[in-house]
């Protein structure tokens, strides 16, 4: 089985919410581009991106940094990483985040903080078969 | 830790490294067991900049003019550069090493990757400076998480390197799961024997949980290594994080970087499939354009070669692994052979895990011979890398002794009764094993090519124009594996190379031979400038050639210049920058280069080669030295007579046709000299000017010295 959060970008309103929840729960600080979620709501749609742990970034992860853990979620431990960014090329939905001044990349990691704070009902932990 | 004795202890200060550079070296005697910091001047920055700059600085210093490779001044110094170790580009964790080459008599320098010289250069260090020569078995084990330096005695272990790398690691390692943060340097027992030889330079392989080998395989490395009674160089550091380097601007450092592994990510699979197979996917391609080395470079191509296509390699090849020799390689070119059963040898039936092959141990150990199972291939390479012999001297040196066979030169009587056959693997097995055991007729093919003519000359009586001829060697290196029968570009590119014909200077011979683009001598020889100078920045700043045009922006080829990949070329300035903080542009990225290169061409000088005569190659790199050669490109050969020398083949022997292509080959060859002399701003005889000296910066007193003894 695979955690992960599953958006809904038909429900989501753009109030940004989920993404200062998650900024200021992992790096104090309310800032939508240090949340593991990203919310794109300029030109009219709106898209939400957050890792769906599809894994791929793992296998390419020189240090082991990046490992899946057993509800299927894929975890960055972030003492292993040396910050080389190939998991970050790699991801095919570009839902692993850098940031200026920062050497270690960040993701979703399905915690589920920013479902408590969406007031629309488009973000939702679920899981799915492997 | 095994209970070692102690011979020499030294501390040092830990500091960070700041903007690529620590501003010293490490200088180790392994004789008199001083151990000491140098420190780095700005002198040494300006005019060497790092990595092999700062090796051969401070071997001109340790040698003598008339210091051999034996004698215990005697240097190997191994440079990190100030962009090496930085994780974000790929292709930069390379180590450089210099030594006077026991083939060559003059420096040699190896571009080897590796976690050791990042390690290193993060334990403290911007080169490490090895002179002496130890009374009995030593390893020098550099500490950088806690600042020491030690010689320690080393009795008991084996040598060869694809057991000494695991043995160490283990023991040198904090613990079961920090393998990852221990580098060793090793060679082998061929190494002990033979000076075809090279030196390992390991990275832990967390996943496959094994030392991988990366080598510096040129001009007898290992041999010198072997010689100073010096079993293994171990360094230990655990503190790698992405700003190591501290560079002056990580932000730009890691936004280059991501746009190249973008690309890569994009583009590897189109191009050369570097994450598939490695270098080995030139194999296919040499052979379709008639560029493969077969039977000692007679011939480029051969259905057989099928056999060694790059996807039976990938057969062999375990996919989808992170295969970079250091951190943040995306390219992730070095392939292994996972489970691997030799057949032969001391490891017969023991399952190995094998590095590579890439391209040129396919040549060399593969087509040159004959040799067509890539399996084999996988065996001599394995074996080659962990005796510490160099595939492609090994390879180079075998073919020039099985073409001595088929003439009859040598026979079963010499070879001990090895059957030198072409293609004949089991016999080409024995002859690297007994390199390693140090006898049999191994001693003799591992001695190069250059000292098998004077050996076959003098006791075999073999014609010495006919060896001079068909021996693939210039400056006492063996060629490595293109052929450049039909480039005079790449003839020069091979010849001129500083320390003997490797193709790392030069690459051109589709630019010249395929394309055309580089047509009259000014073009070959404005080419034979700005490629050695570029492709020598890589060994200055701790990086590999690879990423620079083995992956290309989708939009090069509409470039002005599609050759030098100009966005790879801005890329390098933009890093460079980062990291120092230091203005560069893609001229002074030359000047750089051109700094370091005439300083080494003068240390050339200085240790007596250096001379145009030395940079005149054997005949079969420029043209057909047997009828048969002739006789199967016929309708080439027989058309150029017609087309540039306007002769009329018609009713000439094929004796005749060939003095004629000689004579023409021969004098175009010459004229290329000329050019590219004058172009690199040297004299007709090789030397440089002093104005030309003056003008790149690199009129240091001791450099004038040497150049007005020729002058």
């Amino acid at each position: 089985m695979k955690k992960h959060l599953q958006t809904y970008p038909e429900n989501c309103i753009a109030c940004h919410a989920c993404e200062s929840a998650c900024s200021s729960i992992y790096f104090k600080v309310d800032d939508p581009l240090l949340s593991r979620i990203r919310i794109n709501d300029a030109g009219g749609a709106i898209s939400m991106n957050a890792c769906n742990q599809c894994g791929i970034c793992v296998q390419t992860c020189p240090t082991q940094a990046l490992s899946i853990n057993s509800q299927g979620v894929v975890m960055l431990n972030a003492k292993l990483c040396i910050g080389c960014y190939m998991c970050v090329a790699v991801c095919p939905t570009n839902s692993m985040f850098i940031h200026k001044g920062q050497t270690v990349p960040f993701k979703c990691i399905a915690c589920g903080i920013c479902t408590q704070a969406c007031p629309a009902d488009a973000i939702r932990i679920e899981t799915k078969e492997n | 830790m095994k209970d070692r004795k102690l011979l020499a202890e030294f501390s040092y200060d830990l500091k960070p490294v700041e903007k690529g550079y620590n501003r010293r070296t490490l200088y180790v005697n392994v004789g008199s067991k001083q151990i000491e910091s140098k420190p780095v001047s700005q002198m040494m920055i300006d005019k060497f900049t790092g990595g092999k700059g700062f090796d051969l600085w401070l071997m001109w210093h340790g040698v003598k003019d008339d210091t051999r490779w034996n004698d215990p001044e005697n240097e190997i110094c191994i440079g990190f550069g100030p962009l090496c170790g930085n994780t974000s580009y790929p292709g930069s964790g390379k180590s450089i090493v210099t030594t006077i080459s026991p083939l060559t008599g003059i420096p040699v320098d190896c571009n080897v990757g590796g976690h050791f010289g990042p390690y290193a250069k993060f334990a403290g260090w911007d080169a490490i400076e090895i002179q002496g020569k130890a009374e009995e078995e030593v390893i020098v084990f550099i500490d950088g998480d806690k600042g020491t330096v030690k010689i320690l005695t080393a009795p008991d272990e084996d040598t060869n390197s694809h057991i000494l790398a695991e043995e160490l690691i283990k023991e040198f390692a904090d613990s079961q799961d920090a393998h990852q943060f221990v580098s060793v340097v090793s060679s082998g027992r061929g190494a002990e024997h033979v000076p075809i030889s090279c030196l390992n330079f390991s990275f832990w392989d967390k996943r496959r949980q094994v030392a991988r080998l990366k080598q510096a395989g040129r001009g007898g490395t290992g041999m010198v290594f072997r010689d100073k009674k010096i079993k293994a160089l171990v360094v230990k550091y655990s503190g790698l994080k992405g700003d190591s380097n501290h560079p002056e601007d990580l932000q730009t450092l890691q936004q280059t970087g991501l746009k190249l592994h973008r690309e890569i990510e994009a583009g590897d699979s189109s191009q050369c499939h570097m994450r598939e197979v490695g270098t080995a996917h030139l194999v296919e391609i040499m052979d379709d354009y008639d560029l493969l080395p077969i039977k000692n470079f007679k011939y480029g191509q051969d259905e057989a070669s099928k056999g060694l296509a790059s996807w039976e390699f990938k057969k062999l090849f375990t996919q989808n692994m992170p295969d970079g020799c250091w951190y943040g390689c995306s390219l992730s070119c070095c392939k292994a052979v996972d489970g691997f059963i030799p057949r032969t040898g001391p490891y017969k039936g023991q399952p190995v895990v094998v590095d590579g092959p890439e391209y040129e141990t396919v040549g060399g150990c593969g087509s040159n011979l004959c040799i067509w199972d890539a399996r084999d291939v996988v065996e001599l390479n394995f074996y080659c890398d962990t005796y510490g012999i160099d595939t492609i001297s090994f390879g180079t040196s075998c073919a020039f002794a099985m073409e001595c066979y088929e003439y009859g030169i040598i026979t079963k009587e010499i070879t001990g009764g090895i059957d030198l056959s072409w293609g004949n693997a089991d016999g080409v097995f024995e002859l690297i094993h007994q390199m390693a055991r140090g006898e049999g007729f191994g001693m003799v093919v591992g001695q190069g090519v250059r000292k098998m003519k004077e050996i076959f000359a003098r006791e075999y009586g073999a014609d010495p124009a006919l060896l001079q001829d068909m021996g693939m060697e210039a400056k006492g290196l063996e060629y490595s594996q293109y052929m450049s029968k039909e480039s005079l570009a790449q003839q020069g590119g091979y010849t001129l190379a500083l320390k003997g014909p490797q193709h790392d200077e030069a690459w051109l011979i589709f630019m010249d031979m395929v394309n055309n683009h580089i047509p009259s001598f000014e073009d070959k020889a404005e080419a034979l400038h700005y490629f050695p100078m570029f492709r020598t920045w890589f060994g200055l700043q701790g990086l590999c050639k690879l990423p620079w045009n083995d992956i290309e922006p989708a939009n090069n080829a509409e470039t002005d210049e599609p050759a030098k990949v100009p966005e790879h070329v801005a890329n390098y300035v933009d890093i460079y920058t980062a990291i120092t903080g230091k203005p560069l542009d893609k001229h002074e990225l030359i000047r750089q280069s051109e700094r370091v290169y005439n300083f080494q061409k003068v240390f050339c000088m200085r240790m007596g080669r250096g001379r145009r005569i030395d940079d005149v190659p054997p005949y079969r790199a420029v043209g057909p030295v047997t009828e048969e050669e002739y006789l199967s490109r016929q309708e080439r050969y027989d058309s150029q007579l017609q087309s540039k020398q306007g002769i009329d083949p018609a009713g000439k022997s094929t004796a005749e046709k060939m003095a004629l292509l000689r004579a023409y080959r021969e004098d175009q060859y010459q004229q290329l000299i000329d050019a590219v002399y004058k172009r690199k701003g040297w004299t007709p005889e090789g030397v440089p000017t002093l104005e030309h000296l003056q003008n790149i910066g690199m009129d240091l007193p001791e450099v004038l010295e040497v150049v007005k003894r020729f002058l």
